[in-house]
């Protein structure tokens, strides 16, 4: 188990105060001079080194990401970092508690991040549901220019850096980095085509990096301690320290930081008071955020949790949002309400997710009460087949990959629903 | 989604909000959102002045506040733009409230993780003291709306009601909680379990216990 020395997120759960002098009493804002003079290429070796792949959701590695970003501007054309706090896949609440409890973490991890990109500015895209978390961030802020730290000559390294909140207002798509650029520009969460990739056309057309909360958050402590030590902890090719999110039916729903790979019996012993009812009556978990799909217990159990780990059972480990559930749950309306969510999140703009997720809802919900015809469930298998890869954006796989791993898993169960509905239609 | 409509542009609603002007306060809040975006990039402020002028509606209506076509106007001429691109914004985006609501707008999660915690129990207290999806009660107070994650997950259930969420919530604190609302005072925000703080597990957390009660500094652990 991770030692609380090596815990990154120390004020998780906000006892002590998010303020500067507390923050800077922490570790925050230690000599930041320094890691800036470490050199913006060094930097991003160091990331890179580290191994810290992306926690928003898709694991991609960061420090891979940041060398995308143009070394000079060629054309005029400013760079910038924008920060995805719009933290809306059901399961997933880490993001809040670092906003709220360790903003100053994120400022620094702004600056240090944005510097080595050779970004003009950072902005931080809340979404507009977390209305105390961005009251606490924009006063952060502002202790942050108060005392030199961003800004003009930031912390007297004679670079020049903004950091400046952006509040979204109720678009879980606005989460998808393309959306939220035409977000920030302005306009409706609808994503872009890619390529072109942001690095090469983003936000107002200029090379911009989309980074998830968690991802910048812990690059300063990255930098003070050495890649070797992030590196240090999880398997191979999973490193470092995350926030895990344990909802649904545990005793103690919480968040932690743990150790990559930690395994998942490990997980819910250690910190949730296990499974309600006994590790017998556990049913199945989604590991990721709901856009993974299902694992049943038996597989999940001695299942490491990390990238690869939950690939290798047919699912993923997402933002680490931990959605347990035990043998009381109805699973097939468990899934029917995502589907609903997906429905309710699509954007409009492509004809698969748009008519689709209305289509695998209102299927999934004749499935729930059995008021279907079995074929329908190898129909609503196919439909997910046709929105999964034919759309803009990754909304459609997220919202066909649920339902994929409910008929992988327990079609028989949804056979019995329909077989019990046309026995007491017969009665 | 196909379910968010304009309220209808009638006289009555010009006359009422044909002269919306941000008051002395908002006129510097308006001029700190549009100074965060570059130069010739106003448009980017859309969001933000929608939500001010949100707000300075709730404030003269006491109410959480809406967006009447005129007001959504208005924030199109201040900010240069068609007013059909500023109308696509605010009927995009669920939190810009199209018609009236009531003093307290009650979102409710129901997405599963919060329905595994006992949402439904909570939309069930909601509906017993008169609310329904959609609606705002009689008397001008509660307007009860399901919204999608709020992103409590380790905290559900929950409910969001104007700019406080209530987390950890059984039928009878939230209950509680209305009935508080409802009589003028102010209920305790974040979890509504006695013995939790945020999201450490109930019962303490079993991590970084040093930080309980100190602001305690691990580098010297380092």
């Amino acid at each position: 188990m991770l030692a609380d020395r090596d815990r990154i997120f120390t004020n998780l759960y906000g006892y002590q105060s998010w303020h500067l002098a507390d923050a800077q009493a922490r570790g925050d804002w230690d000599n930041t001079k320094a890691l800036l003079a470490q050199g913006q290429d060094h930097i991003i070796q160091e990331m890179k080194d580290s191994g810290l792949r992306g926690r928003g959701g898709a694991g991609f590695p960061t420090g891979m990401k940041w060398s995308f970003m143009p070394k000079e501007s060629k054309d005029g054309r400013p760079s910038f970092l924008v920060i995805n706090a719009d933290e809306s896949e059901p399961g997933s609440c880490k993001d809040r508690e670092i906003l709220r409890h360790d903003p100053h973490k994120l400022i620094e991890g702004a600056l240090v991040a944005g510097f080595a990109m050779r970004a003009r500015a950072a902005y931080i895209y809340i979404r507009g549901e977390y209305i105390r978390e961005a009251e606490v961030m924009l006063a952060a802020i502002k202790e942050a220019y108060d005392a030199g730290l961003i800004g003009k000559n930031a912390c007297g390294s004679g670079y020049d850096y903004d950091v400046f909140v952006h509040r979204g207002a109720g678009a879980y798509i606005c989460g998808e980095e393309t959306a939220m650029l035409e977000s920030l520009e302005g306009k409706k969460g609808q994503p872009r085509l890619k390529p072109p990739f942001p690095a090469g056309a983003g936000l107002y057309g200029c090379p911009t990096t989309v980074n998830n909360v968690e991802s910048i958050a812990v690059a300063p402590t990255i930098l003070r301690r050495g890649a070797a030590w992030f590196a240090g902890f999880g398997a191979k090719g999973n490193s470092g320290t995350k926030l895990f999110q344990i909802s649904g039916h545990v005793e103690k729903p919480c968040v932690v930081e743990e150790a990559m790979s930690i395994p998942f019996r490990e997980l819910i012993e250690k910190h949730c008071g296990g499974i309600r009812g006994g590790w017998d009556n556990l049913l199945c978990v989604i590991p990721g955020g709901s856009s993974v799909p299902l694992v049943p217990a038996a597989q999940i159990i001695d299942a490491a949790m990390d990238f690869d780990g939950l690939k290798a059972v047919g699912s993923g480990l997402g933002t680490a949002a931990v959605i347990v559930m035990d043998k009381s749950t109805d699973v097939v309306e468990a899934i029917a309400r995502l589907s609903h969510f997906y429905m309710h999140e699509s954007c409009g703009q492509c004809t698969p997710c748009r008519e689709g997720t209305g289509w695998m809802y209102r299927i999934m919900e004749r499935l729930r009460s059995g008021e279907a015809d079995v074929g329908e469930i190898d129909m609503l298998q196919q439909l997910t087949k046709q929105v999964e890869g034919h759309t803009i954006c990754a909304l459609g796989d997220a919202a066909a990959w649920p339902i994929q791993g409910l008929i992988r898993h327990y079609r028989p169960e949804l056979e019995r629903r329909i077989a019990d509905n046309v026995r007491e239609a017969a009665e | 989604m196909a379910d968010r409509h304009l309220a209808p542009d009638t006289p009555e609603l010009r006359a009422r909000w044909g002269n919306f002007a941000w008051t002395p306060e908002h006129v510097e809040a308006a001029q700190a959102i549009i100074a965060r975006y570059p130069e010739g990039r106003q448009r980017s402020a859309v969001m933000g002045l929608l939500d001010l002028a949100q707000r300075q509606v709730g404030a003269e209506t006491q109410t959480q506040g809406w967006l009447p076509i005129p007001v959504m106007e208005f924030v199109a001429r201040e900010l240069d733009m068609p007013a059909i691109r500023v109308v696509e914004v605010a009927t995009f985006y669920t939190m810009y409230n199209l018609v009236p609501v009531g003093r307290f707008h009650v979102q409710i999660c129901r997405t599963t993780p919060c329905w595994l915690r006992g949402s439904d129990a909570i939309l069930s207290a909601c509906k017993a003291r008169g609310m329904s999806k959609g609606h705002t009660t009689a008397d001008g107070l509660f307007t009860l709306t399901e919204v999608e994650c709020m992103g409590n997950c380790s905290s559900a259930p929950m409910f969001q009601i104007n700019d406080d969420n209530y987390e950890d919530l059984t039928a009878d604190t939230a209950g509680h909680i209305l009935d508080e609302l409802a009589a003028g005072r102010t209920p305790k925000v974040g979890t509504q379990l006695p013995g939790r703080h945020t999201v450490e597990p109930l019962g303490g957390p079993t991590t970084l216990t040093e930080m309980v009660d100190a602001n305690h500094d691990y580098r010297g652990e380092w």
